[in-house]
């Protein structure tokens, strides 16, 4: 009476059954006739034909670039990037170089046009002591003018240890009227406590604080690979070892920690030395976010379906841990520490200006801003608080960036 | 043969060869642990002393409900996990045949070949960061054709095999349809010449439309390779359309297996005729009211004693409660696990005469 009627026999089109069932039991000459074309090719377009064969990066990028705060902030870190590997050419002198006599000199604005021609100067500043108080007052004369000159050339530097150079972004132009040593040099964020410019430490800080921030994230990174790789990959006793460690490591407060290790740190241990213990201070927490994530990774991908045809197809295990697992959180990974390294950079600078980080002579941006801890400075020379400004920067740029990344990162959520 | 299904195996061959592979009393339990110390509380009996056979050229059909272990089986023939106890026969072409329960990861990889596995899901299947390229023939390269050119060919006429471009080689997943990417699982499948393919479940993600598109490819590769399928579903007519035999398995047991006309016409298990009954008809006229089972599936973690469907089977008597019921064969190639078998004259679905050609 009744019969199921197999909702597959029949596909679109609704053909009655008996003329569907000879294309479901094929008689043997078609079966034995090249298999056909089923389906139509989905592509049509040139665009769609781009589309499907762009990789997993080239849709990542594609993504990112819609992003416009995203691509902007890109920019500025790229000319941070630059500020950090070639400091000296941003400088316009020795950034230790201290003048008791040219103290709190306030940032020189810079003119861009000279009689209706463009030809950048600087007003020279004039010191006058105040007959009362005996303090330096700083005024401008708009008529001695201080030409700058871009890619002048100065004192010699070697680019990245490869070639030498001593070319330099600005510079002033000597003057013929010149008389004293001060229409000489430009201060364009105006010079500090010891008159020493702020400009020229401020590119030489960059390049402290932005490699403490990437290190301390590569050396997170390095840690949470392998010990998340592990404890997902392995599971068992050693990842609730790791695990355990890790809640421990998160649950420790921070700034007595970190307070408590700097303050360890040798007073005599050279620049070098104390900058790479913080960075690795900095990393020995920081890898914990990190080292859950490429656990959580590795536990989800152990599952997926394509990891398991990779093993039934007889890929050992190296392989599928290098050809499929590792490429498909490696944008992730990325996001993550693009956003890890504004907090390193936040940490050090504040473990600086409490004088627990790098110290004098050192130059960061924290070692900048100890120079603006009082009130007093701060009324008269708020120019002290430009390096707080860069660290804005710097630290919402990374944001934006690694939010863009992150968001990009899956090409295929949506 | 009144669905029209030609017998692609004799019966009578059962007796002249052992069977591609045959399962004895898989177990496959997954342990619960519960606070501090890791105390095992109990057991998740998802497989639990399975037996089955499945011969060389045939499909044999595996279905069940949700969560009654019908995967668990699968990838334990696979080895893609590791059952609690039992064996996996598996015969080579020279007809030595092989325990694969017992062996270790190294050894199983000279048997990895020869069983390979259809997914149901036709996304999560694909790593979206390969090429179809790359994707079809990985397995080719893991297993020493090392030559790019060679495996080109070899992708291409995999791709023209299961109907699809080869053009398409230098394209991600992305760009395809739900039964495109199937098509490209099945293409990975069979680039090693497998002997066993196991589906899991691979038409139960696509439309109705392309579910018969992938069937039929799936019928035809058959033939033309003498593939043997081992085919997991839930979906009673697509398991009715392509199987030759079919298991019906009920909270981690087999309780039925038999010729695909004999177990739809004469079911010899309470439950395969229930499920017989859940099956939709579409006859307008038709007022039959559809019996709904009493009860719960039962918890495999928690299974009730003797025969694990008494306390919804409207046949039980005490023998039911306190002993589990024995696979056995009651009459040739009909194995029935159910103390009653020889009383019960269940209700089938009479096969439409109509369907025939």
């Amino acid at each position: 009476m009744d019969s199921i009627e197999p909702k597959i026999l029949q596909p679109e089109g609704a053909a009655p059954l008996e003329k569907a069932d000879p294309a479901i039991y094929p008689p043997d000459e078609a079966v034995a006739a090249p298999a056909e074309i089923f389906e139509e090719p989905l592509v049509t377009t040139q665009e769609e034909e781009r589309i499907s064969i762009a990789s997993n990066w080239t849709l990542v990028w594609w993504r990112f670039r819609k992003n416009v705060l995203a691509v902007v902030s890109t920019v500025i870190l790229l000319f941070l990037a630059i500020v950090v590997l070639i400091p000296d050419f941003f400088a316009t002198m020795d950034p230790e170089e201290t003048n008791a006599r040219l103290a709190f000199i306030p940032v020189q604005r810079i003119h861009w046009l000279d009689e209706g021609q463009l030809k950048p100067w600087v007003p020279s500043v004039v010191g006058k002591r105040d007959p009362v108080t005996l303090a330096m007052k700083w005024t401008t004369d708009e008529t001695q003018k201080t030409y700058i000159r871009f890619f002048g050339t100065s004192w010699s530097y070697s680019v990245l240890g490869v070639f030498d150079s001593n070319i330099h972004l600005v510079s002033a132009a000597k003057v013929d009227q010149a008389d004293d040593d001060l229409a000489a040099q430009i201060f364009l964020l105006g010079t500090d406590r010891l008159g020493r410019d702020q400009w020229s430490r401020l590119a030489f800080a960059t390049q402290i604080s932005m490699t403490i921030g990437m290190i301390s994230v590569i050396v997170s990174v390095v840690l949470g690979l392998l010990l998340g790789g592990i404890s997902g990959y392995f599971g068992g006793w050693i990842d609730n070892i790791i695990q355990r460690l890790i809640e421990l490591l998160q649950s420790l407060p921070t700034i007595p920690i970190w307070l408590a290790l700097t303050a360890a740190l040798p007073r005599t241990w050279s620049p070098e030395k104390v900058f790479f213990a913080i960075t690795i201070i900095l990393a020995l927490r920081g890898w914990t976010t990190l080292g859950r994530e490429v656990r959580g990774r590795f536990l989800s991908l152990r599952e997926e379906d394509f990891v398991l045809a990779a093993e039934l197809g007889g890929a050992s295990q190296a392989r599928i841990i290098v050809k499929h697992m590792i490429p498909t959180f490696t944008s992730h990974i990325i996001a993550t520490s693009t956003l890890a390294i504004p907090v390193m950079i936040v940490t050090e600078t504040s473990l600086s200006f409490l004088g627990l980080g790098m110290r004098p002579p050192a130059i960061s941006w924290g070692v900048m801003l100890q120079e603006a801890q009082n009130i007093q400075t701060l009324a008269l020379a708020p120019w002290l608080l430009f390096p707080g400004l860069i660290v804005i920067v710097a630290v919402l740029a990374f944001n934006l960036v690694g939010d863009g990344l992150r968001d990009a990162a899956d090409p295929y959520s949506h | 043969m009144s669905d029209g299904l030609p017998p692609r195996v004799p019966k009578a061959d059962a007796a002249g060869k052992s069977p591609l592979l045959e399962v004895r009393h898989l177990k496959k339990y997954f342990p619960i642990y519960k606070g501090v110390l890791r105390k095992l509380v109990n057991q998740v009996r998802a497989v639990d002393d399975v037996s089955l056979f499945v011969r060389e050229g045939e499909t044999l059909g595996l279905v069940g409900e949700s969560g009654c272990g019908k995967t668990t089986v699968s990838r334990c023939i696979l080895r893609a996990i590791d059952p609690t106890s039992g064996e996996i026969l598996f015969r080579e072409a020279d007809d030595k045949v092989t325990n694969l329960a017992a062996l270790d990861r190294s050894e199983l990889r000279r048997f990895r070949p020869q069983m390979q596995m259809i997914f149901q899901d036709p996304f999560g299947s694909l790593n979206p960061r390969m090429t179809i390229f790359e994707i079809v023939s990985e397995p080719l390269y893991v297993n020493g054709m090392r030559s790019k050119t060679e495996r080109e060919d070899h992708v291409a006429e995999l791709l023209r095999l299961v109907g699809l471009r080869t053009e398409y080689m230098a394209r991600y997943p992305h760009a395809f349809s739900g039964g495109q990417r199937q098509r490209i699982g099945i293409a990975r499948a069979l680039a090693l010449n497998p002997r066993l393919v196991v589906a899991d479940e691979p038409v139960s993600a696509l439309d109705v439309s392309v579910q018969a598109q992938v069937l039929n490819l799936m019928l035809d590769l058959q033939q033309k390779l003498n593939l043997t399928y081992l085919f997991v579903a839930h979906d009673l007519s697509v398991v009715k359309h392509i199987s030759d035999r079919v298991c019906v398995m009920y909270v981690g047991k087999l309780v039925e297996m038999a010729t695909t006309e004999e177990l739809f016409q004469a079911p010899r298990h309470p439950y395969t005729a229930a499920l017989m009954m859940a099956v939709p008809r579409p006859d307008p006229s038709s007022r039959d009211i559809i019996q709904d089972l009493p009860g719960e599936v039962a918890s495999p973690a928690n299974p009730p004693s003797g025969c694990y469907f008494h306390p919804r089977c409207q046949f039980a008597t005490e023998v039911c409660r306190t002993q589990t019921p024995e696979l056995r064969e009651i009459t040739p190639d009909h194995f029935v696990s159910c103390h009653r078998a020889e009383e019960l004259h269940l209700a089938g679905i009479k096969v439409n005469q109509e369907t025939q050609i």
